[in-house]
């Protein structure tokens, strides 16, 4: 017998059916992604009705894989976490209902991780966390500053108003008729470019830590129709360059902004625009020129996975949080700190 | 051999444990209950009142639709799972079959109807032969009207099971006259001992990962899609 602790992850929030095996809460054993985007690309985004077809196709095989990978029998496991919300409730249904399954027949406590946890928590199977920390989560539903004092302590002071980052990226990308996902595309688009257009920068009222990206939208579409009315082309790369700038802009000065006000001992993003090239230069710049320790995990931990759920619900388990069998996919959960 | 059936494929809910072809116990109901909510628990509680453990399950059978596409999701997955995690055989049974078991005592046609909106119904249509449901017309998603055509080509009296049937009764009578018969209320809910009855004589799946539910219609993205296709297909 050992003390370790493993703890198998499951994440069928929005289009990636995920299991992983996490151990002590910092180690990958294994981590399995399914991923739709092939599928989904078809319609320009995620139907959630297909997502959930998807989902019943893949959970037992993924689940399997990542038991098969880190060699490990159920009994060997030392609970099931699994995403509880947000997200897609017809997705989140698919693992909820699995996980409870899983957990039952071989007799293993049942934990219902957060989303967005889940994705600060990436960032212990890096490096510890030290508090208080900052987490900037960026990704296509959600556009969040949370301060965190300690474990499973989570105070949000500012989110989006209105689009979340990527999903500004992506509707962004459509009219410019770059093909879906979006984000990664425009950030290749910006990288490459040899100009900008500059876009103006919604920095909302002098104290607010929220954000908004509908504006910066509008202005996006609003040039392309009045080049448009003079017969001009537009140059894609120039207005995803100038596009970038100004979302990266916004989410550096904010989060450096809230680092300092808060005294905080680590900065991390999180969340699948922290895939983003331009946003992690920026911020690894900002933040080593303040002396401020700044971590973003690899992008495969940044993007939708079952690790980043297994290593929250590690932390939740040591903290002695249990689920049971009328958990539910929770489409709205807020983020809260949980309840020792 | 011990079976759990399971049928969330519509607003009812029915989990049951058969041992040895006895109904040990089983949970009906009608209310609308979230069967995320319901489900797993109602699993627990009837194994207790059995006496039995998730290891003592020999075989597992479950609806899989026609009806709520998340409602059946939520059954297969759950069956998928168990039968996965445990090692056992899985036998998935349609929602309509198992409605059509409830009746089989009935000397003609057997017409399980589930409601599916807009005047349409899932249904198919069965009759009994050596104490099985056998299909005479294939479960699928039809309007009233097309059903009650295809119904009209038949001959001899019809059972209508279901507690959907109710919403369509009036069309039904008036189109079939007295060839229509209306199930009494005690067979027009989805039982899972009449899953596992029809179970026990059908096959297991052979690739349990594979397994989904029978939604009998593609997703309305899906449809959409295809219909782009076709015309990108006759331009080009
Ligand atoms: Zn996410």
């Amino acid at each position: 017998m050992t003390n370790d602790i493993y703890i198998l992850g499951i994440e069928t929030s929005c289009d990636e059916t995920a299991a992983s095996v996490v151990k002590n809460g910092t180690e990958i054993i294994s981590n399995v992604v399914a991923s739709q985007i092939i599928s989904q690309k078809r319609f320009g985004g995620v139907v959630p009705e297909i997502a959930s077809r998807h989902h019943v196709e893949q959970i037992t095989l993924v689940i399997e894989e990542a038991l098969a990978n880190a060699e490990l029998k159920p009994a060997e496991l030392d609970a099931v976490a699994v995403t509880e919300g947000p997200g897609l409730v017809g997705a989140l249904l698919i693992g909820v209902n699995a996980a409870k399954a899983f957990a039952f027949a071989n007799n293993l406590p049942i934990i219902g991780v957060h989303h967005i946890a889940g994705h600060i928590y990436a960032n212990a199977l890096m490096q510890p966390m030290e508090f208080p920390l900052l987490a900037l989560i960026v990704s296509g539903g959600h556009t969040e500053l949370v301060i965190m004092e300690g474990h499973g302590s989570f105070k949000l002071i500012g989110e989006t108003r209105d689009d979340a980052a990527g999903e500004a990226y992506d509707k962004v990308a459509r009219v410019l008729g770059l093909p879906y996902p979006g984000g990664p595309q425009i950030d290749k688009l910006a990288a490459e470019s040899d100009g900008q257009i500059e876009f103006p920068r919604a920095w909302l009222e002098q104290d607010s830590y929220d954000f908004s990206f509908s504006g910066l939208k509008s202005s996006v579409i609003n040039y392309k129709h009045n080049l448009a009315q003079r017969g001009e082309a537009v140059n894609p790369a120039h207005v995803a360059a100038g596009f970038q700038a100004s979302v990266v802009e916004v989410l550096t000065v904010k989060a450096l902004k809230a680092a300092k006000e808060f005294g905080v001992k680590q900065v991390i993003a999180a969340g699948g625009v922290a895939a983003n090239k331009g946003l992690r230069a920026s911020l690894e710049e900002t933040f080593q020129n303040e002396g401020i320790p700044f971590y973003v995990p690899p992008i495969a931990l940044c993007t939708d996975n079952a690790a980043m759920i297994a290593a929250a619900g590690s932390a939740m388990f040591i903290d002695g949080i249990r689920g049971n069998l009328t958990m539910n996919g929770k489409p709205g959960m807020p983020l809260s700190s949980w309840n020792k | 051999m011990i079976w759990l059936g399971l049928d969330t494929a519509n607003t009812p809910i029915s989990v049951a444990i058969v041992k040895d072809g006895e109904l040990l116990v089983e949970e009906t109901s009608a209310m609308p209950i979230n069967h995320s909510l319901r489900a797993m628990p109602a699993i627990e509680e009837l194994l207790t009142k059995a006496g039995l453990t998730p290891s003592n399950l020999d075989a597992i059978a479950v609806s899989e639709g026609p009806g709520s596409y998340t409602g059946a999701r939520i059954g297969v997955t759950i069956a998928k799972t168990l039968a996965w995690t445990l090692g056992k055989p899985l036998v998935g049974v349609s929602t309509l079959k198992a409605l059509a078991a409830n009746a089989l005592f009935f000397n003609g046609l057997i017409c399980p109807i589930v409601d599916a909106r807009r005047g349409n119904v899932y249904a198919g249509v069965y009759r009994q032969e050596d104490g099985q449901p056998i299909g005479v017309i294939e479960d699928g998603h039809y309007s009233l009207e097309e059903l009650v055509v295809l119904l009209e080509q038949q001959s001899g009296p019809i059972l209508f099971v279901g507690k959907d049937t109710a919403m369509h009764e009036q069309k039904i009578v008036e189109q079939l006259g007295e060839r229509a018969v209306l199930a009494p209320l005690q067979l027009n809910l989805p039982r899972a001992s009449s899953l596992i009855y029809v179970a026990a004589q059908s096959e297991p799946e052979t690739d349990l990962h594979a397994f989904v539910p029978e939604y009998r219609r593609i997703a309305e993205a899906e449809a959409n899609w295809l219909k782009e296709q076709g015309k990108e297909n006759d331009r080009g």
